[in-house]
């Protein structure tokens, strides 16, 4: 006699209410049947829900961040699950470990694949700073190869840690000026790191 | 046992004399020195003998003396008979002014790699290396890190204060 089969006998109804979040409207004029804003608020709301991350692990400091993109802390909820193993169709570098001197070619090479705009996160102490390796053979943090946007402290950071980070990088994206790629400001820091 | 330390010391005196010295059996594994000229010729008995037939080159290094003027690098060959399960160790000293030593990648294959570390990190020129050039360092380092005159810290780092961080001090 096959055994009954029995599951979700009492169903409890799904409680939605303040567990799906909407991006808010930018500022603007709304009336009758229009809303008007600056295109450069469209772009940034935009770009900063779906900024696609290059993960550049290297050490412990990727294990936490496995931890962020998996299902208890979630990076999907930031529109950033889209991992993509190509840097030239990513947003942000974030590079997670300890670089040695013989990787920062490497570290700058995958910077130069990425499209403009482009954001790099270092994530923990070895990618800024180094960290405990201050030793001959470690870069001294990966500013001194690439442009850094956002530090993340921690040994390894804790992966509500990288999600402060990602949210600061969302901060910087959403609020950009569409010109600052072109400003010379930017260009003179590029060439500061001998790109272009 | 078939194979015992006595018996490779007695081996290598009788062929080599006085030439070999310093036997010594740290934790039981034989170690012993010769004159740098020598290296190849002895590790070449060791390989060719057939009571003694250590082939397998297993570990390669240099350590470096500072304080041992005359003979600053010791290049140290970790070899290993696989017949009988033997280990012993064997040391040649050279002078850090001239760290001239015979490569030993005719004989053994794995000395190929192990020697370019080797040079890497002490600046020993393995003469008739078929490839001597670094392997792990960035090829733009101008020194050789693991000299001991050459402090551990990064040296083109300037935010951290020497007194507070330990860096720097003397070595020995």
């Amino acid at each position: 006699m096959s055994r009954p089969v029995q599951f979700n006998n009492n169903p409890v109804p799904t409680d939605y209410k303040g567990h799906i979040s909407v991006v808010g409207m930018p500022d603007g004029h709304m009336g009758e049947g229009f809303f008007a804003t600056k295109l450069s608020e469209v772009v940034g709301l935009a770009r900063k829900n779906s900024i696609w991350p290059l993960p550049f692990a290297t050490s412990c400091c990727g294990i936490e961040f496995m931890a962020t993109a998996a299902a208890h802390y979630d990076l999907g909820r930031f529109g950033s699950e889209r991992m993509a193993f190509t840097p030239r169709q990513c947003d942000l570098m974030m590079v997670m470990g300890t670089i040695s001197k013989k990787m920062g070619p490497v570290v700058k090479q995958v910077y130069l694949q990425m499209a403009e705009p482009r954001w790099v996160m270092a994530v923990g102490a070895c990618a800024s700073s180094g960290g405990i390796f201050d030793t001959y053979s470690v870069l001294q943090g990966i500013d001194q190869v690439v442009p850094v946007d956002v530090y993340v402290p921690g040994c390894p950071p804790r992966p509500e840690a990288i999600l402060d980070g990602l949210m600061k990088v969302q901060e910087l994206v959403g609020q950009e000026s569409l010109r600052r790629r072109n400003s010379e400001h930017y260009q003179k820091l590029l060439e500061s790191y001998g790109i272009q | 046992m078939s194979l015992t330390n006595e018996q490779i010391q007695s081996k290598l005196v009788e062929k080599f004399g006085e030439q070999v010295t310093a036997f010594t059996e740290p934790y039981g594994m034989l170690t012993f020195e010769a004159p740098k000229e020598l290296n190849l010729k002895i590790l070449q008995f060791l390989f060719d003998d057939e009571t003694l037939q250590f082939r397998f080159l297993t570990d390669l290094q240099a350590v470096h003396y500072p304080n041992d003027k005359g003979r600053e690098l010791a290049v140290v060959y970790h070899l290993h008979n696989l017949m009988d399960n033997v280990r012993i160790r064997f040391k040649v000293f050279t002078d850090i002014n001239k760290p001239d030593v015979f490569t030993a990648t005719q004989l053994y294959s794995s000395a190929n790699w192990m020697e370019r570390e080797t040079y890497d990190f002490f600046g020993v020129n393995f003469l008739g290396h078929p490839n001597l050039k670094r392997i792990l360092n960035v090829d733009e380092m101008d020194y050789f890190p693991m000299r001991k005159e050459f402090p551990l810290e990064d040296q083109t780092r300037i935010d951290k204060d020497d007194e507070m961080f330990g860096r720097g001090g003397t070595i020995n």
